[in-house]
């Protein structure tokens, strides 16, 4: 393993590549995907269904569900490379180097178990503690996570617990072994909006506290505003911008990310109609030639059409886009104004 | 879960009393029994006093009423074939039964099991396929062709197993005669135990199949390897545990259907249990022996489901959480 110096990022994701092959040919829904994290980093991925933003996570975790498959590419984690892994090695840096959250915390708990036996049973896979160790760190979890009465809570089973509750057991399984980074795959997008800021809230404290980085897939740009340090926008499997949070949300330079700003709806502002990006994205079958954004860009020139656009650097973001260098330039999008 | 026992007793007593009430027309509507105990130069008088000493001049209430106070004592009068008593006869013969059905349940589960899940992990190697088909064999083969292609090979090509018959038995606390205690004995439950849980087998196989291949799909699964847990743990603990409700039903019912249809195996190798004390009493018209073979048999069904209802209690937590620990809102 190469020394880890401080400012060496914690996850490196270089040119990965991730393929589905299928009777009419290989589909590509990760296409030449570069991004690294910080160490104790929340970088948000945005982008809509299909994207590619959830493969590329579970690529990084290792649990690609076949016939899905890395094809190119390289994934290290503190320096390791670690997509080329045998099972059983991986099997060990998840849960222990990498914790994962899905989406759906009513489905991610095994039901006929209770939440401290899953708790505890983590805890012993990584950890070399004894039952009674693991059960005192597995209540300490559930405090953690703001479970009132955890000593009590800890015999119950999932389906005693509500969906934000839940959620709150499923990101203490994902720290039990204190990851270095956690994949929360749109991990609010099943709960109730006036949970989902609680939750949202909660990972960024715990993260912050115990210094874990997190890929937070979600295609809900408000809270990658309110919570990541960088964002990643896919579009049609490819990153089309990436860079500080801040200046993607102010100062987007690609246009796919203005209309993805443009149609968060804001209090205060009356419109008649909600703004939207017309069209959709291409499907992975049908991605056209050049810029895959193009049918839906209202900006695009010849060279667009034919040539792809790779990631250019802008200002402190990189964006794909061969207007890359004007896009912040107060240029109307859609039809209605981007008010940032 | 008191309610709930109580409320599945008593509907067990209703089907008991059913199955009564239909073993107790096979008395009524199935000829004559005065006809079947006297010779045919009996006097009327005779008949008539037969009649009245047995109680068949009671109205058909009193007489059922009696029947099923008799059967609940375990008295089911005499046969008309041997003259000895029903139930006697039946104690006699049910531990070859028992012990022949349990010896084919734990062989269709200690094999079909472990095939389901295997087949349901690597759904696409070879040898599942191959045990897939094989499978097809054991469900759509019937059980005396299976048990007369056995005996031809290992008995009498192999001459490795006897043919028929319980070999050697030892009697256990003086009344329950066993074939645990022999190598002869052994021998001779090995092909029909196979005979008769084959069809068990290859339908369990299926069923863990198909419940594998459903679990592995869900998000707890996904998210098990996700927390790092071992193969070993997410299938066998996690994935397995989840296939057992379908499974435990299935068993359950099965294991009433073993005892039941034991008798075509019992035939087929001359196994001395209540199925073929069955098969002879049709043969002999002799109603007490299968009527008291029906309540059997209705009791057996009875017992099974009402442990099985208990079971999926022990397995599913869900089930358990009325009163008490109901669920507990709050964010």
């Amino acid at each position: 393993m190469a020394a880890a110096s401080n400012n060496q990022p914690l996850l490196e994701v270089r040119n990965l590549r991730v393929e589905f092959p299928t009777r009419r040919g290989t589909l590509l829904a990760v296409d030449d995907v570069s991004f690294d994290i910080a160490p104790g980093e929340v970088l948000g991925v945005v982008g809509e269904s299909g994207a590619g933003k959830s493969l590329t996570g579970n690529a990084i975790i290792g649990l690609l569900e076949p016939p899905g498959r890395v094809a190119g590419g390289e994934i290290r984690l503190e320096g390791r490379r670690i997509d080329n892994l045998p099972y059983e090695q991986m099997r060990k840096i998840r849960g222990a180097r990498i914790g994962a959250i899905f989406q759906d915390p009513l489905t991610s708990l095994n039901p006929l178990y209770s939440v401290g036996r899953q708790l505890v049973e983590t805890i012993q896979t990584h950890k070399p503690l004894s039952a009674a160790q693991a059960r005192t760190r597995a209540i300490d979890l559930l405090k953690e996570v703001g479970i009132p009465g955890a000593e009590m809570r800890i015999d119950h089973y999932p389906h005693q617990f509500s969906g934000g509750m839940r959620q709150r057991v499923v990101i203490a399984l994902a720290l039990c072994a204190d990851p270095r980074l956690i994949v929360a795959d749109e991990p609010t997008t099943a709960l109730d909006v006036s949970i989902q800021a609680q939750i949202i809230a909660l990972l960024k404290r715990l993260c912050r506290e115990h210094g874990t980085a997190v890929m937070l897939v979600t295609h809900d740009m408000g809270v990658i505003a309110e919570t990541a340090d960088r964002v990643a926008v896919m579009y049609a499997g490819r990153v089309a911008e990436i860079g500080p949070v801040r200046d993607v949300v102010k100062h987007a330079r690609h246009p796919y990310t203005k209309g993805l700003m443009g149609s968060i709806p804001s209090l205060g502002v009356r419109t008649d109609r909600l703004t939207q990006i017309d069209g959709a994205m291409p499907r992975l079958t049908e991605i056209p030639s050049g810029c895959a954004f193009n049918p839906r860009c209202t900006f695009k020139g010849q060279r667009c059409l034919v040539e792809r656009p790779n990631l250019m650097p802008a200002g402190d973001t990189r964006a794909a886009c061969w207007l890359h260098d004007r896009g912040g330039v107060g240029a109307p999008i859609l039809k209605e104004t981007v008010d940032a | 879960m008191i309610a709930f026992i109580l409320r599945r007793l008593l509907q067990s007593i209703a089907v008991l009393l059913t199955v009564g009430l239909v073993a107790f027309s096979l008395f009524r509507y199935v000829g004559d029994p005065i006809n079947s105990m006297v010779g045919q130069d009996t006097p009327a008088s005779e008949r008539e006093a037969l009649r009245e000493r047995l109680g068949l001049n009671d109205s058909p209430p009193i007489q059922f009423l009696r029947f099923i106070g008799n059967a609940a004592q375990g008295k089911f009068g005499l046969s008309y074939r041997t003259s000895e008593p029903v139930g006697r006869m039946i104690v006699e013969r049910l531990p070859a039964t028992l012990e022949l059905s349990f010896c084919a349940a734990v062989f269709a589960l200690f094999v079909g099991v472990p095939m389901g899940v295997y087949t349901g992990l690597y759904p696409k190697h070879w040898s599942s396929r191959l045990m897939q088909a094989v499978s097809l064999i054991g469900i759509s083969l019937p059980t005396f062709v299976i048990g007369i292609l056995l005996i031809l090979v290992f008995a009498v090509w192999l001459h490795w197993l006897p043919s028929f018959g319980r070999g050697e038995t030892v009697m256990l606390f003086g009344w329950w005669p066993t074939n645990f205690l022999t190598v002869k004995g052994l021998q001779a439950l090995i092909l029909p135990s196979i005979t008769l849980g084959l069809f068990q087998l290859t339908l369990l196989m299926r069923l863990v199949r198909s419940e594998m291949l459903e679990v592995m799909r869900t998000d707890y699964i996904k998210f098990a390897r996700a927390r790092g847990l071992t193969n070993r743990a997410i299938n066998f603990g996690h994935a397995l545990k989840n296939t057992l409700v379908p499974v435990i039903t299935v068993t359950g019912l099965q294991l009433g259907a073993l005892i039941a249809f034991a008798i075509v195996t019992e035939t087929v190798f001359a196994w001395p249990g209540v199925g073929q004390l069955f098969i002879q009493s049709v043969q002999f018209s002799d109603i007490p022996v299968m009527a008291a073979y029906l309540m059997l048999i209705g009791l057996l069904f009875v017992l099974i489901n009402l442990t099985v209802d208990l079971l999926y209690f022990v397995v599913d937590p869900r089930l358990r959480s009325q009163g008490g620990t109901a669920r507990v809102a709050g964010h």
